[in-house]
């Protein structure tokens, strides 16, 4: 009781101190420095519409390279800690007919939909990762629908592994051509698609490492659901 | 009446009501959808700030991953907060 | 005072703080983190609203001086995304301590030593 008092009390102290300092801080007015700079160069320096996904893969694409790392270690990390010699799904009884046709066929609309995010990722709102995310939630959705069913894992695993390599192929690519990692050498040194700001085939590398990781993000996050699913039986029970 | 500035106070004082429930249940699978709930809410007021792609991340991403990989970890120790019965009436609705 | 939007953020850090300080369960904890996380994401988007503009895709009829920070929203795209995989982590360490210590109680599991 004690330990409540003194926790909400010293919760009091810090959301006064938090409260103060954001009352310097006015909501709503103009604020951008660096903001302004990349608002205004984006279409001529990458060609896409998108600034939020521009600055993502384009002008910060070494820090989206550390957060591929992240969550690769955070899919092993999972992989590792629940790793046992045999283990198979658990589950009692199977979801209802309405679960189970629904699913056959809604499967392939939402597969259809999370690459049509991750494919527009310089036009519309969106990008790799809620992209990915909707693929692993297709694959979620036939995990709670079937009693036995588990993905393939010879499939799985290899096509995870080759995006992460294909995305460091190329910021490679980009070292051997031109001056720097990850460098665009599409937009920059190719010219491809200067005439067709706002279309589909512009904004140079853009697409292409965006679907990498839309693939990536979404075999991983499924690598996570079917390791957490799948339980130790025991042999002699 | 109707203002969209009504709106912004109904859909923060719900969001902090839920966050506020799911702390406090004893069930933990109640906790859970609490969880849930408040991140869709904070979805729909970051499209109200002006912040697409911020807003179909974490509703896609939110809403449907992580509620999923808690109520797995829920499914494979315990359900409830505290085994003892008579705790009070505030813990097992 | 402050905005809305401020306060709504701050409340929630305050609600996640209070439940990984003060309840006893792990699994409690991991989502007082989870819900600290989204309060913060939600400060740092509403830092870099602009009154009365728009969302920052310039195709026809948004011009530069039309549309809200976009730098703001790179950064939390990103944390949102990590905040998930860091959670899944920490609830596969919760579930190899059920297996071993057959309690989530923080006070037991720190006197068992096992």
């Amino acid at each position: 009781m004690v330990k409540r008092i003194l926790a909400i009390i010293m919760l009091l102290i810090v959301g006064f101190w938090m409260a103060n300092a954001l009352s310097g801080v006015p909501f709503g007015e103009d604020k951008m420095l660096v903001g302004k700079y990349y608002l205004e160069n984006v279409k001529e320096q990458t060609g896409a519409v998108n600034a939020v996904t521009a600055v993502v893969v384009n002008y910060r694409g070494f820090d989206t390279l550390g957060e591929v790392t992240v969550l690769f270690i955070a899919s092993t990390g999972v992989g590792a800690l629940l790793w046992r010699k045999k283990k198979e799904r658990t589950a009692k009884s199977e979801g209802s007919v309405v679960l189970r046709t629904g699913s056959r066929i809604l499967l392939p609309f939402i597969m259809l939909f999370g690459a049509y995010i991750f494919i527009h990722g310089h036009l519309t709102p969106g990008g790799g990762f809620p992209g990915g995310a909707t693929i692993a939630t297709a694959f979620l959705m036939l995990y709670l629908a079937f009693k036995d069913y588990e993905i393939e894992h010879k499939v799985f695993e290899p096509i995870e592994g080759l995006a992460g390599v294909g995305y460091v192929t190329v910021g490679l690519i980009g070292l051997a051509i031109g001056s720097y990692f990850l460098f665009d050498w599409i937009w920059q040194t190719w010219g491809w698609g200067h005439e067709n700001i706002g279309r589909l085939l512009s904004a140079g590398f853009i697409p292409i490492i965006y679907t990498l990781i839309g693939i990536k993000v979404g075999t991983e996050l499924t690598g996570i659901v079917d390791n957490m699913v799948r339980e130790e039986v025991k042999g002699n029970d | 009446m109707n203002c969209i500035v009504c709106i912004e106070y109904i859909i923060v004082a719900v969001m902090v009501l839920s966050a506020i429930f799911a702390v406090e249940w004893g069930d933990l699978l109640a906790a859970v959808v609490g969880m849930t709930a408040v991140s869709l809410f904070a979805s729909v007021l970051f499209f109200f700030l002006q912040a697409p792609d911020v807003a179909m991340t974490e509703a896609a991403i939110g809403a449907a991953m992580s509620a999923a990989v808690f109520i797995f970890a829920i499914k494979r120790t315990q359900r409830y907060e505290s085994e003892e019965e008579g705790a009070g009436w505030w813990l097992r609705w | 005072m402050i905005s809305l939007y401020y306060f709504g953020a701050i409340s929630l850090i305050l609600i996640g703080m209070y439940a990984v300080l003060v309840k006893r369960n792990l699994l409690k904890m991991l989502v007082g983190l989870s819900i600290m996380e989204t309060g913060v994401n939600l400060l740092l988007i509403s830092i870099g609203y602009v009154s009365n503009r728009t969302a920052p895709i310039l195709s026809e009829g948004a011009t530069p001086q039309n549309t809200v920070d976009p730098i703001p929203q790179a950064l939390v795209l990103t944390a949102i995304v990590i905040g998930v995989a860091t959670t899944a982590l920490a609830l596969t360490v919760v579930i190899n301590l059920y297996s071993k210590y057959k309690t989530l109680d923080v006070e037991e599991i720190r006197r068992l030593r096992g």
